[in-house]
């Protein structure tokens, strides 16, 4: 798909969109940035430890894709999650607590960063293998071919999941069996510190599509609206019982790879070209031009987002840890 | 009671489930026209139609990661591989995916699934096909292992498999599918965790499991001659791992032989030795033996094929050192 007409998805996208539905993507990518910019914090001054992977940058894709979605769709990630963890719908709260290794976490404090899960969600996890993901999101997609239901699975993974067997292994099979997944690329141009043209035999990524028979499409990842236009039409393919595709979100993410990384390997030229482009600043601007939004409402949004993330840094501070007698509970079903 | 193959038995258990839980399919390589590499899902395909008998392609991360998710989605999968040496393909999935889900995601998830593969040397088929690697699931935390002996137990053993909730290993040995024995008909579970004492013995405990078994059972009757009364006990499953029967039998016999096809080294007769001293250490009055596969790879020469694996007449050897 040529990028003038996922332009025009997303132009589109945005006259079919009242202001209620542009408020709620403006919220939820603002809830996930403050998020992310709090747990950042929060690491430095040792609350959080481990490996802990932002997704600042990246919203536009989580949002936007997800809100194509249904609460009964699965979503599968990767161990830079946060973003489609709290997308989904999962408690700001219940997502800090298990970063926080507390009990009340989402994972019970089993989890981490890199593993958080809500079935009742269907959050169906983040993974830490790269392409790990994939092949259960082609067996979520075998499950609902099999019960003859009308969910789609949207599988995200990142530029460094492209090289890996499994993600050839997945869209050969998803494509074979007509599996209702939505392959979701977040092209960020480094996998760690190796950049995308040093890593992988092509540039434009969404064209493995074609050798597995499924379109595929290239979109601006910093574009909510036109990650949204382009999902949806992923979705309603998968739906219709047409088959999987594959959308590259060409993005960035603000951050390095973890938190221990500075990203000394990016020019800060790039760094600033894309911080102009920022998603969330970028739909504010949008709104306000077109006049489908309020300051004033957006400001109370901005007050009630920062609300919601101490309210959850302090749900987290104060749950308890989990108690070390269940150190073996759940490593097999009894 | 019939006498059925071991081969029929898994067959038999297959379509009795498959009759009790429209959950439950079966896919991998050539399990549907081809009726299994080994024949196990022969007629499958026609009973129960291409939804539930899935032929593969030949992509064994993705079939396994897919049997994973399956199980995630509320179905109850088994993932046939063709033979255990292709799990090395799937190990990601295996490992780092189904055996970590239910405790990393804090006991919020199941994954029911089962992995069915043959294992095991005997045929001349070279190092590549001819590896028993069930120390390899029984060393990681989060998956279940069974490997039948008997017909009875191979259906008995499956049928249990598929109505747990935990991702099993279900390991059948290449040269046991032929072999016959008495297999009830109908409903017949044998429980995970259950080990079984096959032959009773006052002067030394054979402790084996899957095909091994067999060549204990040979090598009690060279003994029996000989005046060395043996009890032996197949430990059916390795996780859940039943080692009441054993510590009780070497209570009464004071020395214990281990007979398994993995290599000797690090494999699930040292996991069992260990235990064994742990228990009961003050009741041995020998050192424990293990008969195993000499740590090399398997040679196609027919003959270095067979003085790599444990044989009857090891078995022999091994317990004259004891006595």
């Amino acid at each position: 798909m040529a990028l003038e007409r996922t332009r025009h998805v997303a132009e589109r996208t945005l006259l079919t969109m009242d202001e209620a539905g542009l408020s709620d993507f403006y919220r939820l990518m603002l809830l996930i940035r403050q998020f992310e910019e709090r747990v950042a914090e929060m690491y430095s001054r040792g609350k959080i430890t481990g490996f802990c992977h932002l997704y600042a940058g990246e919203e536009a894709v989580a949002v936007g894709a997800i809100r194509a979605l249904y609460d009964k769709d699965y979503v599968i990630s990767t161990y830079r999650e946060h973003g489609h963890c709290l997308a989904k719908g999962v408690s700001p709260r219940t997502v800090m607590a298990e970063l926080f290794g507390k009990a009340t976490g989402v994972s019970g404090g089993r989890g981490g960063s890199m593993h958080l899960f809500d079935a009742g969600l269907r959050f169906m996890g983040g993974y830490a293998i790269v392409g790990g993901g994939l092949p259960l999101a082609v067996g979520l997609g075998l499950s609902i071919v099999y019960k003859e239901e009308p969910e789609v699975v949207c599988c995200f993974f990142g530029d460094g999941a492209l090289p890996q067997g499994a993600f050839h292994e997945s869209l050969n099979l998803a494509s074979l069996w007509k599996l209702p997944v939505v392959f979701i690329c977040e092209n960020n141009f480094y996998g760690m510190g190796t950049m995308v043209q040093h890593a992988i035999c092509r540039e434009e990524l969404y064209k493995f599509a074609e050798s597995y028979k499924m379109p595929g499409v290239r979109v601006d990842g910093m574009d909510v609206l036109e990650v949204h236009g382009a999902a949806l039409e992923a979705v309603a393919r998968a739906r219709e019982g047409d088959g999987p595709s594959l959308i590259e979100a060409v993005t960035y993410r603000y951050r390095g790879h973890s938190m221990s990384d500075p990203a000394e390997y990016r020019p800060r030229r790039e760094e600033r070209i894309w911080l102009e482009r920022d998603p969330i600043k970028s739909l504010r601007r949008r709104m306000l031009n077109e006049k489908r939004g309020d300051e004033n409402r957006l400001l109370e949004l901005e007050k009630e987002v920062a609300a919601v993330i101490d309210d959850a840094v302090a749900f987290a501070e104060q749950s308890p840890e989990p108690p070390l007698s269940e150190l073996t509970k759940h490593v097999y079903v009894d | 009671m019939a006498v059925i193959s071991y081969r029929e038995a898994l067959n038999q258990a297959l379509r009795e489930e498959f009759d009790r839980d429209e959950r439950i399919f079966i896919m991998g390589e050539e399990v549907g026209n081809f009726g299994g590499a080994f024949k196990v899902t022969d007629g499958l395909l026609a009973a129960y139609g291409a939804k539930r008998v899935r032929d593969t392609p030949i992509s064994e991360l993705a079939i396994t990661g897919a049997g994973v998710g399956a199980a995630m989605g509320g179905l109850r999968p088994i993932v046939e591989l063709m033979t255990i040496n292709f799990a090395l393909l799937a190990m990601d999935q295996i490992v780092n995916h189904a055996a970590k889900m239910r405790y990393m995601f804090g006991g919020n998830v199941r994954v029911p699934l089962v992995i069915r593969a043959p294992q095991g040397a005997g045929h001349q088929l070279g190092a590549q096909h001819s590896q028993s690697l069930e120390a390899y699931f029984l060393h990681c935390p989060g998956l279940r292992v069974a490997v039948p002996a008997t017909p009875a137990d191979a259906k008995g053993l499956l049928k249990s498999a598929l109505r747990q909730d935990d991702p099993l290993i279900f390991l059948e040995h290449e040269s046991l599918y032929g072999v016959k024995g008495d297999v009830p008909e109908g409903e017949y579970l044998v429980p995970l965790g259950k080990s079984n004492l096959l032959r009773e013995g006052k002067d030394v405990t054979l402790i084996s499991y899957s095909k091994c078994v067999y060549d204990c059972l040979q090598a009690a009757e060279v003994l029996e001659n000989e005046g060395i009364d043996s009890e032996l006990i197949d430990l059916r499953t390795l996780n859940p791992l039943d080692l009441g029967p054993v510590v009780e039998s070497i209570k009464k016999t004071g020395k214990a032989v281990l007979v398994y096809e993995g290599w000797k080294t690090g494999g699930a007769g040292a996991e069992v030795a260990a235990r064994i001293y742990e228990a009961v250490f003050d009741h041995l009055d020998a050192p424990i033996q293990r008969v195993a596969t000499a740590d090399a790879p398997i040679a196609y020469n027919a003959r270095l094929e067979h003085a790599a694996l444990p044989s009857p007449a090891e078995v022999v050897r091994a317990v004259e050192r004891l006595v």
